[in-house]
């Protein structure tokens, strides 16, 4: 059995453990024991963890759970959060080293009388001093790798620096820019990252690579849309799309600016909004509204019918079948009944029986 | 303009390659550091760079970094899918990230929470009605164009400590009258996202499966179960 159900603090000297229902009982490291820490990921029924390595236990240790051990670690595992941070800071204290600096508070006493756990303290010298050059080589990487990432920010501002600025010119003279230019900026912004509601605002997010997938897109859902009767989700073709393409695939904003050009460039396919906001890629030919015919008469057949039993009935996705039968009523054919056992489409006799 | 953009045009080039210097270097790091990962992002919305928004962009091509959310975001919107019968479209950040790791499996590379996160704000762009609500110390997930208000989150947040609420609760906590606090229960009722017990001593409990794995199941491996049992 462990030490479970606690809290763990860290100070600039110690790592303390205290125990969440019985407070008396806490237990303590000091930091100047650790000779290094490493993470575990968590997995399926693991939780993350941090593994605290440490020296051989000094003849002037205070009295704890155990004199010694045959382990030279010990782990801490984070049941629920906390892990990342916790690491971030720890690593901090331990690179930085403040006790050597400050004068240690009143040493906690410590509680006897606790089941066997698994904190022990014994070490093995070889393999600490492996594990202390392991630590300084990926200290160096890391620290390497963020100052790296610090010039490369500072870079990467400049050009956001400088697209706002090219951005204002345009909204000033607005006659002094070609359509070709204003395309060619903002393919410039697309590949940096940065978004402009300026020209977002005058000529859309689209650009030359978004015409070419919008076409790419035309070819490719043609079948699983005739598969589907004609309407897919947004979500069921970035799914779609991005299991085919395996590599290089499209971040959702690439396929919504895409599918916003499909009518303009006057391709067999259109984006629709319904009023939930739910998005959908429809075939030209298919008429939603043709479809709420068909669907009023299978819920007159059925009496009345819930999204989900229409789904089945019809084969579509519960997402769509709801859509549908949302704009039913929108369309006056259909009447809903909204209780707690759920919404209810029946067909509308005060239209038609009166 | 095209001074100016002849200039931005060379400059982007420089970029590039210092973009390219890096990643040389840094690939892997970013590749296997959840935690660089989050710095990276954190550094980029400071200046205002979302190395998300296309899979065209500098950052997703040389980087990476773009396929390994795209492709996350398909595998969080199938785990929805798979499970939105039973919870009604919301699920805990717990639930679903066990559920993709799952589902990667074992040779995979890591995925964090921070991770998943950054992917279904992304999503969100699909009118799918992803969202992410704050509670407890964690997040519910929701997956379906259902409206939640602010009433609504409240009363999630309540229940997470317990995985039901009941109307007396709602009462004592939030202060408001019976009226309000049905009516919110009862939306959720009819999304699909809480479940009656009319059974249960003292009155009806709505009970929220999004929150049952959480709480009440918890996977163990044959050693711990070993150590359980006396």
């Amino acid at each position: 059995v462990k030490f479970d159900s606690g809290v763990l603090l860290l100070s600039t000297h110690r790592l303390i453990w205290r125990d969440q229902k019985n407070h008396e009982c806490c237990i303590a490291v000091p930091l100047s024991q650790v000779v290094f820490i490493e993470e575990q990921a968590a997995g399926i029924g693991k939780s993350a963890k941090i593994v605290v390595h440490l020296h051989p236990a000094s003849s002037n240790k205070e009295p704890g759970p155990f004199q010694s051990s045959k382990y030279s670690y010990i782990k801490l595992s984070f049941k629920e959060h906390g892990q990342i941070e916790f690491y971030r800071r720890l690593s901090e204290e331990i690179t930085q080293r403040r006790w050597e600096n400050m004068p240690t508070g009143q040493t906690i006493q410590v509680n006897k009388d606790r089941q066997p756990g698994r904190i022990r303290a014994v070490g093995i010298v070889g393999i600490e001093r492996k594990l202390e050059e392991k630590r300084k080589e990926t200290d160096k990487n890391i620290s390497e790798a963020f100052e790296d990432l610090s010039k490369l920010m500072e870079k990467a501002k400049e050009m956001v620096e400088l697209s706002k600025s090219i951005a204002n010119k345009i909204k000033e003279k607005q006659g002094d820019i070609t359509e070709d230019e204003t395309i060619r900026f903002k393919s410039y912004l697309l590949s940096m990252g940065i978004s402009n509601p300026v020209t977002r605002e005058t000529h859309g997010s689209g650009t030359h690579y978004h015409m070419q997938l919008a076409k790419q897109l035309a070819g490719m859902l043609q079948t699983p849309l005739e598969e589907r009767g004609g309407i897919m989700s947004l979500t069921e073709v970035y799914c779609l799309v991005n299991r085919a393409r395996g590599l290089e695939l499209l971040s959702p904003e690439d396929l919504v600016n895409a599918c916003k050009m499909l009518e303009s460039l006057k391709l067999p396919l259109r984006l629709r909004v319904f009023d939930s906001g739910v998005m959908v890629i429809e075939l030209q030919s298919h008429n939603e509204e043709e479809m709420v015919a068909s669907a009023l008469e299978t819920v007159s057949e059925k009496g009345s019918l819930t999204a989900d039993e229409f789904a089945k009935l019809v084969g579509m996705s519960v997402l769509l079948a709801k859509e549908r039968l949302l704009l039913a009523e929108k369309m006056g054919h259909l009447c809903r009944d909204d209780s707690v056992e759920g919404l209810r489409f029946y067909p509308n006799l005060f239209l038609t029986q009166s | 303009a095209e001074t100016i953009l002849f200039q931005m045009s060379k400059q982007l080039d420089m970029f590039k390659t210092n973009l390219e210097e890096f990643a040389c270097k840094h690939k892997q790091e970013i590749r296997k550091n959840p935690e660089f990962r989050v710095q990276f992002q954190d550094m980029c919305a400071t200046i205002g760079v979302d190395p998300l928004a296309s899979g065209k962009g500098f950052w997703s091509e040389m980087l990476g970094v773009g396929d390994f959310y795209y492709e996350l975001g398909v595998q969080i919107i199938e785990v929805c899918l798979a499970l939105k019968h039973r919870n009604g479209g919301l699920i805990t950040l717990e639930e679903l990230h066990q559920q993709v790791l799952k589902g990667r499996g074992k040779f995979a590379q890591d995925v964090s929470q921070d991770d998943l996160l950054r992917a279904i704000k992304k999503l969100k762009v699909l009118g799918n009605g992803f969202g992410i609500i704050p509670v407890g110390g964690t997040y519910l997930i929701q997956s379906v164009p259902a409206e939640l208000n602010m009433d609504h989150t409240v009363v999630l947040q309540l229940a997470e400590k317990k995985g039901y609420v009941t109307v007396s609760e709602i009462k004592s906590s939030l202060k408001w009258e019976t009226e309000r606090a049905k009516q919110v229960l009862e939306h959720l009722l009819k999304e699909g996202m809480a479940w009656l017990d009319t059974q249960a001593a003292g009155e009806p409990q709505y009970w929220l499966p999004a929150l049952f794995t959480e709480l009440y199941s918890q996977e163990i491996t044959p050693e711990e179960a070993k150590e359980a049992i006396p």
